[in-house]
């Protein structure tokens, strides 16, 4: 553990519901979704972890648990050379207390906006308070939220051209065999 | 009926100009692909850029959620289809992390992946560089610089059969050896590569409408520069020093002896001296490696984890199971999460992975460097002439596969 992570661990005591490691020994700091915002400007205002820039928003869909998706948020500090990861938990449906969805964080980082843009799009998890939510990577005007687990590979839509009314047309999609999924997986052992 | 032909001077002073929008692509040549700009323009001035991108969204990270580790690793090579090797070996670098055989690759194989990052990094800026150059209106380094990457495709080829989506470099090493005489070829070619570059910098270097195009253009504030979350030859160019290589050294990096080129003014000017720079840098490391490249295996010792070698399939019972059961059911990779970076030619790409146990990835997210830098865009553009947002885009080094994923 860096030193800067276990200042992280001391000071941010009380935020922190959870130590998370990977695989690197990078540590994953698991918080609340209120303490989020006021993390994130502890620490990119102090001297002491001095945070740059946000590089890397992700997420991830945990389907079976309560608190489906994960969002992992990396910060990065040039001047340490040190890099912070922040994890919240978010249901799919937040409730009253915790407001409407995920506060954004591109009023403080405007790398966020893309970010939680794309995050939107393909996963469904709103962000408040976003300078402009839109759909980013998926078609215009593209229903459902495909990197979700339970969308499946092949979608919904196909579209085609259509040449006797010269127009695309939306199609439900119609595969002469089914997508296959094997599963190889050593049953022994 | 008298028709009005002219407004009075109350009319005119009451008349609201609005500013002009002009849809920019999605299939113009300076846009680098399938990019659709929606820019609103105040007579020539750019005064809001709007991107949109997703035009070749394949949904890569789901279809990788759906195939086995080394299945995936193919993808890699189609995202950024400029700097094909720098990617898969982010992900390979992913997955060795999570089978924690990461310290066990063999040192050859280190050496024979750095030869080829930094020959992927010249294929890369050679093409940023000279596309760059054709989009401003100087056509011919572009056709120098073609042949160029033509033999390097050529290197590509002879080790993996693939002139570009090679998926040379796996989880535990690299598919197969070099081929005999392969490393005095790479010789010849770095002996000859650098007068070529001389070559393309007497064209550009001092030419006097290239500077005019690209001096105090797009200029990137450090400060910005971290805000819109940028990185490598965007941050190098306003002045920070700052390479994934050295800062956190992969592979053989911290062996190898390179100068990190930094910028003074951020604008586009400088980014192009330093792309040629790095182009420099590149040529100086594989130097290195051709000298100090020891013998040894190229993959690691474990047929858990990398295929089997061929010659033994017909005379070993265990190699025989190894194989079939690499390529059929793949490798268990235990449950964990990793986020693995490396300075990839356009900045910092990073793979975002996550096992469970199984055969497949749970979830991996890939952090494109061309996603933030193209949102950067409005920032950089915003009060220039429309002509050089199409420098802009082509000093970002945009490529679309990497963008949209």
């Amino acid at each position: 553990m860096l030193i800067q992570d276990y200042l992280i661990l001391k000071i941010f005591k009380k935020y922190i519901k959870q130590l998370q490691y990977s695989e690197d020994n990078d540590v994953f700091f698991i918080i609340g979704i209120i303490n989020l915002v006021l993390m994130t400007k502890l620490l990119s205002y102090s001297l002491l972890f001095n945070i740059q820039s946000l590089i890397n928003i992700s997420a991830v869909d945990w389907i079976w648990r309560k608190k489906r998706f994960g969002i992992y948020y990396s910060y990065i500090s040039y001047f340490f050379n040190y890099r912070v990861f922040l994890v919240v938990n978010v249901p799919v449906y937040l409730r009253y207390p915790y407001g409407l969805g995920v506060e954004s964080l591109s009023f403080l980082y405007s790398s966020a906006a893309w970010l939680e843009r794309e995050i939107w799009d393909l996963f469904g998890i709103f962000f408040y308070n976003h300078v402009d939510l839109r759909r980013i990577l998926t078609d215009y005007g593209f229903q459902g939220f495909p990197f979700r687990k339970d969308f499946p590979l092949v979608g919904f839509k196909e579209l085609r051209y259509d040449d006797t009314i010269k127009l695309i047309v939306f199609e439900n999609v119609k595969l002469v065999q089914d997508y296959r999924s094997f599963n190889f997986i050593n049953p022994w052992k | 009926m008298e028709i009005k032909l002219y407004k009075s001077l109350w009319e005119r002073h009451l008349m609201k100009i609005k500013n002009f929008t002009l849809n920019f692509g999605p299939q113009h040549p300076a846009a680098h692909g399938v990019l659709r700009l929606v820019l609103e323009l105040d007579g020539e001035i750019v005064v809001n850029v709007d991107p949109h991108i997703g035009l070749l969204h394949r949904g890569t990270e789901k279809l990788i959620e759906h195939k086995n580790y080394l299945q995936a690793l193919p993808y890699f090579d189609r995202l950024d289809y400029v700097s094909m090797m720098a990617q898969e070996h982010c992900y390979s670098l992913a997955v060795e992390q999570l089978l924690g055989i990461i310290d066990l690759i063999p040192l050859r194989a280190r050496y024979i992946r750095v030869i080829f990052l930094e020959l992927t990094r010249i294929l890369n800026h050679l093409l940023a560089v000279t596309t760059h150059a054709m989009d401003v209106g100087a056509l011919t380094p572009f056709l120098w610089a073609f042949e160029e990457r033509e033999k390097l495709m050529e290197f590509y080829e002879r080790v993996s059969g693939a002139r570009m989506h090679a998926a040379y470099i796996r989880p535990g090493g690299i598919s197969q050896d070099i081929p005999l005489g392969f490393l005095d070829d790479v010789y010849l070619f770095i002996n000859q590569f650098s007068y070529r570059l001389n070559e393309i910098e007497e064209l550009l270097s001092g030419n006097r409408i290239w500077k005019y195009r690209l001096a105090d253009i797009g200029v990137v504030d450090l400060d910005i520069g971290f805000n819109y979350g940028f990185s490598g030859v965007l941050l190098r160019g306003s002045g920070l020093e700052w390479d994934l290589r050295k800062n956190i050294s992969y592979e053989i990096y911290d062996i190898v002896d390179f100068k990190v080129p930094v910028g003074l003014n951020g604008d586009c000017y400088d980014r192009f001296l330093i792309r040629v720079e790095e182009m420099r840098q590149s040529l100086f490391i594989i130097y290195q490696c051709l000298n100090n490249i020891p013998g040894g295996l190229i993959k690691i010792d474990d047929y858990k984890y990398v295929g089997v070698n061929r010659n033994l399939l017909k005379y070993d019972m265990e190699a025989l199971i190894h194989h079939f059961k690499f390529y059929s059911e793949g490798f268990v990779v235990p449950t964990g999460h990793v986020y693995t970076s490396v300075e990839a030619p356009k900045g910092e790409f990073g793979v975002f992975l996550v096992s469970d146990n199984t055969n497949k990835p749970y979830r991996c997210h890939i952090k494109a460097p061309g996603f933030l830098h193209l949102q950067g865009l409005h920032e950089m553009s915003v009060g220039h002439l429309m002509a050089d947002v199409v420098t802009i885009i082509g000093t970002q080094d945009i490529v679309f596969g990497e963008v949209d994923r």
